[in-house]
């Protein structure tokens, strides 16, 4: 009886070994492309027009840049350009490929106690909260919009690791764990808008302030430099490239909307 | 607490509906864990009959070591598994990172020194009252570990369904060395924080619901095969 269920256990495992198959690749994405539900979009599009079977992992941007300086994925998706340039000076990736953008907004408690809705540039925006000591939650792990949020603080020039604990909260996590966080602590969060329009326990929080130029957000692709790690497939990796700059993905991506708002604008050319 | 109800209703909802993409992360699920529990058994079991029953210099300090290991952090394991897989790690030309065999090895190592504990001390207690047969019988070293094997069979199913309900449940270490890829590395657990992480509390209720059952389902279903609690066999 045991080594019936041992064979067909084994059988099993056999069974479901990854096939040899076509083609595949690893990209490792920001939590926003992911969660924005775009990546459920494009998969299956770019499986029927490429035959690539892409393998997504959803991480943020510093982690996104890690694995491809490892060697463990075949291109990157991020969104953070000082990252980027460092990322291809250092040899990682030859160049980057602008493929869309979206903006940040800043989310907030209904009541938007910092009254960030009149500001009129970002950096206000930021200085009231600061100033009023709302409570803000940071997401804190060196992704793409972490480092956005840095440099906002740092526009004002105050150092957040001076802020104190009972307002600013670094919370270290992705996107959706950081909305879950401020939503449950009623406090404001930097987002992109994608992440945010997908979010689904938005709690009492409501969008204040968007618009500033300064809260762009790049999204580019970057392969990873075959030179540096030979193993990486730089074929796929290029052929992807292609096809997310061409016309039927930038389509797509153009034409992708939540509630009937647009979440990301194409720019890939 | 509507969450919650939602989370009930989603999990009937998709156990109900027969799920596809359900019925592949659970099976993916079972795929790594059981195999890691396989693995793991086959190591831990009997290196706890090696430990009761042979006397060593540091078997104090291997035992308590061993006993220390059942507290492995998995976020840790997960952690050096991937430095030693990564395509930078002296491992990274197997290419095994971001694969179910990473998932298993990270599995192995965090569940095996909790089965060989538990393996140890049920065969040290048997080992106690088998030793004068044992040695009266002149039975080799190997002999004496496979009769304590055999009779305390019992006892070592428990240390196995321990190290099965660590592993199935873990979450930490396989996320990092499986990278929560779609149709080939997610499963229950990682699917549960992907979707916490959405703010879909009511599917991942759900399926920690349906990964609480499956627990449950695949402990009686070892149980009953190996009919245990049987009347004049307790």
């Amino acid at each position: 009886m045991k080594y019936f269920l041992l064979t067909i256990w084994f059988g099993f495992l056999l069974h479901s070994a990854p096939l040899a198959q076509a083609e595949e690749m690893r990209l490792a994405v920001t939590t926003s492309f992911h969660n924005s539900g775009l990546s459920k979009l494009l998969l299956p599009k770019i499986k029927r027009d490429t035959g690539i079977d892409v393998h997504l992992l959803v991480v943020g941007t510093g982690q996104a840049l890690k694995l491809g300086r490892a060697g463990d994925v075949d291109a990157i998706l991020v969104h953070s350009r000082l990252a980027e340039d460092a990322f291809i000076a250092d040899g990682f990736a030859p160049y980057r490929r602008e493929i869309m953008y979206n903006d940040f907004v800043l989310v907030g408690p209904e009541t938007d106690p910092a009254n960030i809705q009149n500001a009129t540039s970002a950096a206000q925006a930021f200085e009231r909260i600061w100033k009023t000591k709302s409570p803000f939650v940071s997401r804190g792990d060196n992704s793409g919009t972490h480092l956005k949020e840095m440099a906002l603080w740092a526009s004002m020039s105050s150092d957040t690791s001076s802020f104190t604990p009972d307002w600013y909260r670094a919370a270290g996590a992705g996107m959706g764990a950081t909305l879950n966080t401020a939503s449950a602590m009623n406090a404001y969060v930097m987002s992109d808008r994608a992440s945010w329009l997908k979010f689904a326990n938005k709690g009492a929080l409501k969008l204040h302030y968007s618009g500033d130029p300064v809260l762009f957000n790049q999204y580019a692709y970057l392969p990873v430099s075959d030179d540096k790690h030979p193993h990486v497939q730089g074929a796929v990796a290029r052929k992807l490239e292609n096809w997310l700059v061409g016309s039927v993905a930038q389509n797509l991506i153009g034409n992708y909307t939540i509630n009937g708002q647009h979440l990301f604008t194409p720019n890939g050319q | 607490m509507n969450d919650l109800w939602r989370g009930l209703s989603e999990a009937v909802r998709l156990i109900v509906s027969l799920d596809a993409a359900l019925i592949e992360i659970v099976l993916r699920s079972l795929q790594v864990t059981v195999s890691a529990v396989l693995i793991a058994s086959l190591i831990g079991l009997p290196l706890g009959a090696l430990i009761a029953v042979n006397r060593f210099r540091f078997r104090r300090a291997t035992i308590a070591l061993l006993n220390a290991l059942m507290g492995l952090p998995p976020v840790v394991v997960g952690l050096i598994v991937y430095i030693l897989l990564s395509r930078s790690g002296p491992f990274g030309v197997l290419g095994l990172l971001f694969t179910p065999t990473a998932m298993i090895i990270a599995q192995v190592i965090i569940i095996t020194p909790l089965i060989a504990s538990i393996a140890h001390q049920a065969i040290r207690d048997l080992w106690a009252e088998y030793h004068d047969l044992l040695i009266s019988l002149n039975t080799t070293k190997r002999q004496r570990m496979a009769t304590l094997i055999w009779d305390s069979r019992r006892s070592l199913l428990t240390a196995s369904l321990a190290g099965f309900g660590r592993a199935i449940g873990e979450v930490g270490a396989i996320m990092i060395v499986g990278g929560n890829i779609d149709h080939v590395t997610r499963v229950l657990t990682t699917a549960i924080a992907l979707e916490t992480g959405k703010g879909d509390f009511g599917l991942a209720l759900g399926l920690g619901f349906i990964l609480i059952a499956l627990a449950i389902v695949i402990n009686l279903t070892i149980h009953t095969i190996s009919q245990t609690e049987r009347g004049g066999r307790w």
